[in-house]
């Protein structure tokens, strides 16, 4: 009986295994590769990031979760270098782009947000009609072509899950929508200008349940063209739709493991107290 | 007891008090302008518009004063606004803390102060002699353009404080530059705050006298000025002209005039508070 | 791309340095009329003489007696603003219903707007008769009229920024002394106005800076006769109202009455340079105080 058990086991080890070897070996098509190598940030005397390495693989969702304060929207910040405009901001190491370290004094920065899109907590959308919203990212970049512009906009708003709603009233005012369409609609214009890279800071917080659940499905989706950053306090949700977990507890990573992992076996103590509640 | 009977009655009094002066002020407002209404109103006619000044007090009008008015304040805009605006989006948007922009910020507040009459011989001294214009259109309106200048640099950066930092960082985060985030973000969102403040600030060049008479605005300008180098007058330098004449009949031509010249600056702000109360809707 | 934007930023900060250039000059003009003022009259006699007399024959520059006809109006005029101003302030803060503050403000804020020939006018032709009904030896020309009238004009100056000083007051102090029993008026007295008196003292500062400042209302109703006196009842002259004269009369560049305009305009502009950087100053220290 308890041999039986024993193989049984073995099968069942063996199974996870080689199903966590085929996550592993998800293929590069689309998205990119992110890399950060001891990084540290300060915002004049305090120091908010405290040496991190991370790798992330292209295609893949990488929630970022941790109790408020911890550094993990500073992080996130640093790969689209949108903390360049806090005053007092300073770091140290390197974040690097598919092999390209971001923060050399030649890049471009606003090449570099061409490539990486932004989606804040609080819906954003500019105060103008829906297809300008959606048009902004092309016009900024010199496009002209209508024709084109239009065929970006229609399919951004598509994969935002939106289109349908909207595609007879592009001219309306963005304001006018619900607060979940407005977050949809600043999906959709961040996708208008086909990054590859997806940074998302608490997109849906500020939503209702069915709004959120509408995002979330919509961001998995999106996977299989982009690599996602997400950064949520809600852990039902990072266990819902990320690969992979990252804890980061007052400005250092405690641990970063494929999400399956961190909310079944954690490694550190720590992530097992955050997640189970006993603080955060 | 007693001491608290005197005390409530002593504040009572001095709510009286307060509702009293409150109401002067109102008082005093509304016998002014009674007093000029009944003075001038007959005068206004449509030739009192389409006339020049004259000798006589009872073919005197007002209409190089307005066309000089009018051109004037064309100019003035020309120069003001570019200049105030480009100095408020320069100190909100890009100047960093440091000592350049604190000196701007209190050399601004300083201007603020500055004697309107003094702009007048600024005006005098750069305009009228040193660059050669002459007591010309084009001196007088460089020389208001000054001194309107700091209230429009205060006004637009109001309106871009006012615009949310957010809308800025989606903007930037979709890869705009600082300008086309400026340009295509902040100025059309803080457009009514500037507006207000520039309708705002041209009220009150309307109504400048002192500095204008320094630079050479003409007491007497029987001609309409075709050029922006010709002598000129305005509306507040003919009602000045005419309240020092002794004879009676411009005295009651002044008042016509000044009702002119009030109906012209209360509809201005008017529409400056109707554009602010429009633009702070917006906002909400 | 980059040079686009750098040239865009220099135009911009250039459009903001103009102002610095406007300073400059000011001073420039000022200082470079007034020292060759002073190669023909002494600062000495300048500051000292009592009789300002530069366009008439026997010519005096003695600036003390325009000095003194700005005071005298500036003085009435403050003490018609100041209580006035301050009443209302108080009235407005601590008694008035904000339906009735909502509506009364834009009436205030009309008497600001109003353009000061129109003031001027005002006094000549309807306060001066008024006047000289009450007390008939009163001259045609002279500061009472002026300084009453510069006080209305001055009034929202003073009951706005005080207002808003009281305003800053952190509520707790105002139902501290509430909860103690205390009226309104005994609060307004003993409590907000010490706690307010940085920002009244600016309010104050900066409205004697703006009568100093006036032109069209001395020009019209005060009169051209610098002298020296306190007496409010006859004609005397402002640094301002001199300065008008001389425009609109046919003084030649070079010559030292045009001369003497800007000397008189640099003391007007150092009086109310002292004046605004004290105020300045005071804002400063004090106003740390509830940040």
């Amino acid at each position: 009986m308890a041999k039986e058990i024993e193989i049984t086991m073995e099968e069942l080890k063996s199974k996870i295994k080689n199903t966590t070897t085929f996550e592993e070996d998800t293929s590069t098509s689309g998205g990119s590769r992110i890399e950060a190598k001891d990084v540290k940030v300060w915002y004049d005397d305090f120091n908010a990031i405290k040496g991190i390495d991370m790798k992330i693989k292209p295609n893949t969702i990488t929630a970022f979760i941790g109790p408020s304060g911890c550094g993990k929207s500073t992080f996130l910040r640093l790969f689209n270098r949108m903390n360049d405009y806090v005053e007092g901001f300073r770091m140290e190491g390197k974040i690097k782009i598919n092999g390209d370290s971001i923060y050399k004094k030649k890049v471009n920065v606003e090449e570099l947000r061409k490539e990486i899109g932004m989606v804040f907590q609080k819906p954003n959308p500019f105060p103008k009609s829906i297809y300008e919203n959606v048009a902004y990212g092309l016009k900024i970049q010199g496009i002209k072509d209508k024709k084109l512009i239009d065929g970006r906009v229609e399919k951004a708003l598509r994969q935002a899950d939106l289109w349908e709603e909207v595609k007879d009233n592009l001219k309306k005012s963005a304001l006018a929508l619900s607060g979940g369409q407005q977050q949809r609609l600043c999906i959709a214009r961040t996708l208008a200008v086909q990054p590859s890279i997806l940074l998302m800071d608490e997109p849906t917080s500020a939503l209702d349940p069915i709004s959120t659940a509408k995002i979330e499905e919509l961001i998995h989706h999106l996977k299989e063209e982009y690599t996602i950053i997400i950064v949520t306090h809600n852990m039902q949700q990072a266990s819902r739709i990320s690969d992979y977990t990252a804890f980061f507890y007052l400005g250092e990573l405690i641990e970063y493991d494929k999400t399956r992992k961190i909310f079944t076996n954690p490694e550190k103590k720590q992530t097992e107290n955050y997640i189970t509640g006993r603080f955060g | 007891m007693n001491n608290h009977k005197k005390n409530k009655y002593i504040d009572q009094s001095f709510k009286v008090l307060g509702v009293l002066f409150t109401m002067l002020g109102i008082f005093i407002l509304g016998v002014l302008i009674y007093n000029i209404v009944v003075a001038g109103f007959s005068r206004i006619n449509w030739d009192f518009l389409t006339s020049l000044p004259s000798r006589k007090p009872e073919r005197a009008g007002i209409y190089t004063a307005i066309i000089g008015t009018l051109d004037l304040m064309l100019l003035t805009v020309l120069f003001a606004i570019p200049i105030g605006v480009g100095a408020g989006i320069y100190l909100e948007e890009y100047a960093k803390k440091s000592k350049f922009s604190s000196i701007l910020e209190i050399n601004i507040s300083n201007l603020a102060g500055v004697p309107s009459i003094i702009y007048g011989l600024l005006g005098l001294g750069i305009f009228v002699r040193f660059f050669g214009f002459g007591g010309s259109i084009l001196s007088g309106s460089l020389t208001l353009s000054l001194l309107i200048l700091p209230i429009i640099i205060v006004a637009t950066r109001e309106a871009i404080k006012a615009v949310p930092h957010s809308l800025k960082e989606a903007s930037y985060a979709l890869g705009a530059s600082k300008w086309q985030t400026i340009k295509n973000v902040v100025i059309p969102s803080s457009f009514g705050g500037v507006l207000t403040g520039i309708i705002l600030s041209l009220s009150r060049a309307i109504g400048e006298t002192a500095p204008l008479i320094v630079v050479g605005a003409m007491a007497y300008v029987p001609f309409v000025p075709h050029s922006i180098f010709d002598t000129y007058s305005v509306l507040p330098m003919q009602i000045f002209s005419w309240t020092t004449r002794p004879q009676q009949g411009f005295a009651i031509a002044a008042a016509g005039a000044i009702i002119i010249l009030l109906l012209i600056t209360f509809i201005m702000n008017g529409i400056a508070v109707y554009f602010r109360n429009k633009w702070q809707k917006k906002l909400k | 791309m980059k040079v686009k934007e750098k040239i865009i930023e220099f135009i911009l900060k250039f459009c903001a340095s103009i102002t610095i250039l406007t300073t400059v000059g000011i001073i420039a003009v000022l200082l470079f009329e007034s020292i060759a003022f002073f190669k023909s009259v002494s600062i000495f006699e300048f500051l000292t003489d009592t009789q300002w007399t530069p366009l008439y024959s026997e010519k005096h520059f003695g600036i003390l007696a325009l000095v003194s006809g700005t005071f005298l109006t500036a003085a009435i005029a403050i003490a018609v603003a100041l209580p006035i101003g301050l009443t209302i302030a108080i009235y407005l803060n601590m008694y008035a219903p904000t339906s009735f503050r909502k509506t009364l403000k834009p009436f205030l804020e009309i008497l600001a707007a109003i353009p000061t020939v129109v003031y001027g006018f005002f006094a000549l032709t309807i306060v001066t008769p008024f006047l000289q009904s009450i007390y008939p030896d009163l001259e045609t020309f002279n500061s009472l009229s002026a300084g009453i009238v510069m006080g209305i004009m001055i009034i929202p100056f003073i009951s706005s920024l005080s207002e808003d000083a009281l305003y800053a007051v952190p509520k707790s102090l105002k139902l501290a002394s509430f909860g103690m029993g205390a009226t309104r008026f005994q609060t307004a007295f003993k409590v907000m106005i010490p706690a307010a008196s940085s920002g009244i003292i600016v309010s104050i500062i900066l409205a004697i800076s703006r009568a100093i400042g006036e032109t069209m209302i001395v020009a019209i109703a005060a009169g051209q006769q610098p002298q020296l006196t306190l007496n409010p009842t006859v004609p005397v002259q402002t640094i301002t109202s001199y300065i008008v004269q001389v425009s609109m009369g046919d003084a030649p560049q070079g010559s030292i009455e045009y001369k003497t305009i800007f000397a008189a305009g640099l003391t007007l502009f150092i009086f109310t340079f002292i004046l605004n950087s004290f105020s300045f100053y005071i804002k400063k220290k004090y106003q740390e105080k509830y940040e």
